[in-house]
């Protein structure tokens, strides 16, 4: 287990490494001049362009520029974004709106979308599981912009229930429910159907019998024995989906005037703001590695027949 | 046979007073004309129609028949885990010590399981949950049933896999059911059903799925059990060879019904009925080596629809007319020993060879 650990701690470096090079390469040695329209139609004094490809080690070759930008990465220090604030600041301040709305996320499709996933397996040819069937698709099929302004317009606008935009810097679990219901729902489809067509296999398996035949209750037998086995794929599912919450979600938060970490990478790519774009993405390859790897060791904890050895 | 008058012996110091009391000699189990049907979408098909039998406490019954028989059915209506729907039981009784577990509330029947009636399955790996440890799995027994807490129902986990002699108990009660082989598997199934000390035991094909050294070792373990706690025991099987090592008296069935009845010597040595005969004649036998090997020929009938007559008459090798008109029903045998049953036209002749 600690080896395993160990070895894909450092398998995480070639890929860190890789991904940002090509990031930065992109950034930084596409053609077009990084300073251009940096200071509106008249451009910049050339002082203040000699100052900019200082900064960014324009003048290196982008290898150099890279290992320069590296050595300053390895202390911490992720540069500054062309408005002068650091990118560490930036990114601390995107990702707890940004963890926060994940988090929201993550239980939102956990508890409705197991809870729809279970009811449709047990009820397997009724009414109910035709009905979590038919709105998983709509779900599904619907794109989530459509769902988010559609959900703005009903229930924020119309109904009033919730919030418009996410107005706050720092906004409330109350502000950010309905942008947490909207960004869930597709996860949440898939983690029914996930659920349903596991659990209704499960049912059938032996040792739901066995649990039967040792005279357990109908409960025990189904939410115990059976659900246990059939949550070890929706559980990796969910984790990997955590992993892409945390990458931010661009659409949604748009949608509803979030300043997480999607539209950060966004406004910066428009910007060509390349310390701010690297240093986002190099953070969101770090977080989704490392909740790659607890999703695989969980995997483990889950199935004993799965060994990290 | 075992007819004996003692009461059901409760050897254990765990074990609790037991609601039922089987019947002065002995009697667990009455089945009565139990049929169970299948509702498919091509029809109904009749799995069980009209099975019969006794179980006495310390008697061993084997019931013999190929697959799809209805052997492992009767099993499981028995038990109570049968799938209703599909399954449905139109017509029968199945009563333990004198209550009718059909018509009892299905929160008493449940209590049953594990306690007073448990059961073994043929496939140890995929019948044991391959998440929870074994020892888990056998110490849930004596959580559920007897409130039990955790430490002592471990306890009582390493006692009963020391029981079914699982080397090295004590640090394999955590291991997982992938982790074992496949006798040490079935042990641990063993374990867990004779846990709560039940007085009948049904197994079902318990070593089909083993290799013939292991399937030894399990038949021994599990009738040196038998012994120890006189339990009555279902074996269920269609290997004539477990059988006649195990059982004191035999059940054959086809189609859903029993076809003969006997003790285990008088089965194998006179054959009543001319599908017992023919399962005989299939063993391969080492003095006639090199000659083809005889089957009863063609295939067991489509339960959907069943054939008139005697449901063997298609591929009976005496078949006469009467047989293609009337049913037999399952009778004495004349001429025989007490207690032989076949449900053939032709019984007294078969019999005689």
């Amino acid at each position: 287990m600690g080896k395993y650990v160990i070895r894909r701690l450092l398998q995480m470096i070639p890929v860190v490494l890789g991904t940002t090079f090509i990031i930065y390469a992109m950034v930084f040695a596409l053609p077009g001049d990084p300073t251009a329209g940096k200071c509106g139609d008249r451009g910049c004094p050339p002082a203040v362009v000699a100052e900019i490809r200082e900064q960014y080690n324009l003048d290196d070759p982008v290898p150099v520029a890279y290992v320069k930008y590296l050595g300053k990465l390895a202390t911490g220090d992720l540069g500054e974004n062309t408005y002068g604030i650091p990118v560490t600041q930036d990114l601390a301040q995107r990702y707890a709106i940004t963890g926060k709305l994940a988090l929201m996320a993550i239980a939102i499709e956990a508890v409705i979308g197991i809870l729809a996933g279970v009811l449709a397996a047990i009820r397997k040819g009724s009414f109910l599981d035709s009905l979590i069937l038919v709105s998983t698709l709509v779900v599904i099929s619907v794109p989530v912009f459509v769902i988010g302004v559609l959900a703005q317009f009903y229930f924020g606008v119309r109904l009033g229930w919730f919030p418009v935009t996410v107005t706050s810097r720092n906004p409330s679990m109350y502000q950010l429910l309905m942008p947490a219901i909207v960004l869930a729902s597709l996860s949440m489809a898939y983690v029914t159907r996930l659920t349903r067509t596991n659990l209704a296999e499960n049912l059938r398996a032996d040792y739901v019998r066995t649990a039967k035949a040792k005279g357990l209750t109908q409960r025990r037998a189904i939410g115990l024995h059976a659900l246990r086995n059939s949550m070890i794929p929706v559980v990796t599912f969910m984790g990997y989906d955590f992993g892409a919450l945390l990458g931010g979600a661009i659409v949604t938060e748009r949608i509803f005037n979030i300043q997480g970490i999607g539209g950060y990478i966004f406004q910066s790519i428009n910007h060509r703001d390349g310390f701010a774009v690297v240093g986002a993405v190099t953070a969101l390859v770090i977080v989704y590695l490392i909740v790659n790897l607890v999703v695989d060791l969980l995997y483990g904890v889950l199935d004993p027949r799965i060994s990290h050895d | 046979m075992t007819t004996t008058t003692q009461p059901r012996g409760r050897r254990d110091a765990q074990a609790t007073a037991s609601d039922y009391r089987p019947g002065p000699d002995g009697l667990l189990l009455e089945v009565d004309d139990l049929h169970v049907e299948f509702h498919t979408e091509d029809g109904v098909a009749r799995a069980i129609n009209g099975v019969n039998f006794d179980l006495h406490a310390g008697e061993t019954l084997a019931i013999l028949g190929e697959s799809g028989s209805g052997k492992s059915v009767t099993a499981q209506a028995i038990m109570g885990i049968l799938d209703m729907p599909p399954a449905k039981i139109p017509r029968g009784a199945i009563r333990y010590c004198g209550q009718d577990l059909l018509t009892m509330p299905d929160e008493q029947r449940r209590k049953t399981r594990g306690p007073e009636i448990s059961m073994i399955f043929q496939d140890a790996l995929s019948s044991l949950n391959p998440v929870f440890p074994v020892g888990w799995q056998i110490a849930e027994m004596f959580r559920k049933h007897r409130g039990m807490n955790k430490s002592d129902a471990t306890a009582q986990a390493v006692r009963l896999m020391e029981r079914v002699q699982i080397p090295a108990a004590k640090q394999r009660v955590r291991a997982f059911p992938h982790q074992f082989s496949g006798g040490m598997r079935q042990r641990i199934m063993i374990a867990m059903a004779i846990a709560l000390d039940p007085a009948v035991l049904i197994a079902d094909e318990p070593t089909t799925a083993l290799d013939v050294t292991v399937q030894a070792q399990i038949m021994a373990l599990l009738a040196e059990l038998q012994e120890e706690r006189q339990m009555g025991l279902i074996l269920i099987t269609h290997d004539l060879g477990v059988v006649a090592d195990v059982a004191d008296r035999i059940a054959v069935m086809y189609c859903g019904r029993i076809m003969e009845r006997a003790d285990v010597l008088e089965l194998y040595r006179r054959p009543a009925h001319p599908y017992t005969l023919g399962l005989l004649e299939s063993i391969p036998r080492l003095d006639q080596k090199g000659q083809e090997l005889s089957a009863i020929g063609g295939l067991p009938p489509n339960l959907l629809r069943l054939p008139s007559g005697c449901e063997f008459h298609p591929r009976c090798r005496f078949v006469q007319d009467v047989c293609r008109r009337d049913r037999p029903e399952l009778t004495a045998v004349v001429g025989a020993a007490p207690g032989r049953e076949s449900a053939c036209h032709f019984s007294e002749e078969v019999h005689r060879g």
